[in-house]
């Protein structure tokens, strides 16, 4: 069953004028963060977002969480669509989606406590008086690894290294039970050998408590290691989605085979495509194929009409000349 | 021929919580056309090693003791007259924040004339012509040169920082996570400038907190631990056989693209630097610790031409 699905989800954010832009007129830009993104998450299901920075995928996580309203599309949770909800049931569905910011520094109040960060949401959403919700942050804690859970309740932000402070973030959105989440970027600021910790965290509450998850990286290691599925973003686009042993080993479109050929890795595999050149302006995006700038296989199709994506729940791609290609 | 021989540095900080050993007694060889990685997390030592050796620490900062010997002459004995001559002419560095080393106001052109001019006797119009070869070199076109740097991408500044670092062809340069800040794409792109380089005489070394890029790039990776270099020898026999069981945790809790395997994570913290345990500094996280690791610092071993700092390997 799928618990969240987003269609045609556009955002489009304009662009400040200047003063003589403005004195003559000039008609208003737009930066299309994202632009018309279809996809779906199944219950207990962890879908990996990748691009590189300026691709839209965090623009995308924020619309499923409601921090953003988008311009245009729809996001159904549990099939119902949440724009035409009433404010009530909204701020209901918005418990169910928590978030994971990607820098721990920042994401703290760093006058508050530990624990206040905590017990806040509880209070908030009024599921439990504060004496319930302190026993409550507590266990969480202690669950997240910060033990003894009493004694990190009273300390503030600075007292915690990059990685406790992550434990303390995901503690913030596990507390209130949500049945979805958004990670981005969640582990991309800790360091490599607690890196580990975390992930495997997460991926212990996604087992205990059948968890869905939109797991937001620009690392396609990590990508592949926490994903069930995996979709692929440029310039506001998905270009190619699927499960994610398939589109790794079988990579359709010719800019998922350049990230793949591009990731470092202890057992590099002998592929090489090419890319060329610079991610073209959000502002003044190519005609057609908004790849076919930098795309080797690029011909006066990819110039003229823009493919969509097209396929199964297994495997779809977004290209004219989609690759053939196997990486063992 | 040895271009860079670092024999027992220290370089340490001063605090009010007391002394930090940011490196401590760390002796490196670097080879002409090597290309070296040195791996670690944040606070292991390693940017503080690379600015020992431009020695461009500053107070609490200190360089307390050791040699670093530059083809044969011990930087740490120059004035800072003579030091300022090596610093971009015989040694290069490209910094991680291509943003904040970038002179904003003044156009990339200008900012390499500068420097030319600053070591060379050499008139506007052929430094202004070195200028454009040099964009080139990292895959620039040259009318790059009338840019100003906000107008350039990160990975264009990143280059433009490397075409700046390698202006006065020194012989040493060295990349202080300069692709940390990068998509994928671009530091394939930049690392194959970089690797590119060592064919041109060049030695390069990369510092970074990604294992598996090091690992790819170098012909020797040198791992860091609160300090210390714990193991170091050739890239591939060190990622296929790992000694320390620094390096060992490490390499199992990296996720990687093409390893189909699950990852491992490694216990407990870095060490507190002010503090740090004694015997061996890692002997808290290590699941092989024995009771000597408590009690007495490792001794430097040799297994297999290959340098490790650890009690296991002590005959």
């Amino acid at each position: 069953m799928e618990i969240l699905r987003v269609e045609n989800l556009k955002k489009y954010f304009p662009v400040q004028k200047s003063f003589i832009e403005v004195l003559l007129s000039k008609e208003l830009k737009f930066i299309k963060a994202v632009d018309g993104v279809s996809f779906g998450v199944k219950k207990g299901e962890i879908l990996s977002l990748v691009g590189e920075s300026g691709c839209g995928k965090t623009t995308v996580g924020r619309l499923i969480t409601g921090l953003e309203e988008p311009t245009d599309g729809k996001i159904y949770f549990k099939g119902e669509d949440v724009s035409k909800l009433p404010k009530d049931r909204r701020k209901e569905i918005y418990r169910s989606i928590q978030i994971i910011f990607q820098d721990p520094y920042a994401s703290l109040n760093p006058r508050m406590k530990i624990g206040e960060h905590i017990t806040d949401p509880l209070l908030i959403h009024d599921i439990a008086d504060n004496d319930t919700a302190r026993k409550m942050a507590i266990e969480m804690l202690e669950r997240v690894g910060l033990v003894p859970g009493e004694q990190f309740f009273n300390r503030l932000p600075y007292q915690l290294s990059g990685g406790q402070r992550q434990r303390v973030a995901i503690a913030r959105a596990m507390v209130l039970n949500p049945e979805f989440i958004v990670a981005d970027e969640a582990v991309s600021m800790i360091d490599v050998s607690l890196r580990a910790a975390i992930l495997n965290l997460l991926l212990s509450f996604k087992e205990e408590y059948n968890l869905s998850m939109l797991f937001i990286t620009h690392d396609l290691s990590v990508a592949k290691l926490v994903g069930e599925r995996i979709a692929v973003m440029y310039l506001g686009r998905i270009v190619e989605i699927g499960d994610v042993d398939d589109v790794i080993h079988h990579p359709k479109h010719p800019y998922t085979a350049a990230l793949l050929s591009a990731v470092p890795s202890f057992d590099k595999r002998d592929l090489k495509v090419d890319i060329r050149g610079d991610v073209s302006n959000p502002i003044d995006l190519p005609s057609g194929c908004r790849y076919n700038p930098r795309c080797p296989f690029a011909d006066d199709k990819c110039k003229e009409s823009e493919p969509e994506l097209e396929g199964d729940d297994f495997h779809s791609f977004a290209c004219w000349h989609p690759l053939d290609i196997e990486v063992e | 021929m040895m271009v860079l021989d670092i024999k027992n540095l220290s370089t340490h900080y001063h605090s009010r919580r007391g002394t930090i050993k940011a490196v401590d007694r760390v002796s490196l060889k670097i080879e002409e056309k090597e290309f070296v990685g040195i791996v670690g997390e944040s606070g292991c030592g390693k940017s503080t090693l690379a600015f020992s050796i431009m020695r461009l620490i500053s107070p609490p900062g200190e360089i307390v003791e050791g040699e670093i010997l530059f083809r044969g002459r011990d930087l740490l004995k120059l004035s800072e007259e003579e030091m300022r001559r090596v610093r971009g002419k015989e040694i290069g560095m490209v910094f991680q924040d291509p943003m904040t080393s970038l002179d904003p106001l003044e156009k990339i052109g200008d900012q390499i004339i500068e420097t030319i001019q600053m070591h060379e006797e050499v008139d506007k119009r052929s430094a202004l012509e070195k200028a454009e070869e040099l964009l080139e070199s990292v895959g620039l076109p040259r009318n790059r040169v009338n840019y100003y740097p906000h107008q350039l991408s990160g990975g264009q500044r990143q280059r433009v920082m490397i075409a700046l670092a390698i202006a006065l062809n020194p012989t040493l340069l060295i990349a202080d996570e300069p692709t940390t800040a990068l998509d994928v794409i671009v530091q394939e792109k930049i690392m194959n400038i970089l690797k590119g380089m060592t064919s041109e005489g060049r030695s390069i070394i990369l510092i970074t907190h990604d294992f598996s890029l090091a690992s790819e790039k170098s012909d020797r990776i040198v791992i860091m631990y609160a300090g210390w270099i714990v193991e170091m020898g050739e890239s591939s026999k060190l990622v296929n056989e790992p000694l320390h069981p620094y390096t060992k945790g490490l390499l199992d809790s990296v996720p990687d693209l093409w390893l189909d395997r699950k990852i491992k994570t490694m216990p407990g913290l870095p060490p507190d630097l002010v503090n740090p345990p004694r015997g061996c500094k890692f002997h808290p996280r290590c699941p092989k610790a024995m009771d000597v690791c408590k009690e007495r610092e490792p001794t430097d071993a040799t297994v297999n031409g290959r340098f490790v700092k650890c009690w296991l390997y002590e005959v």
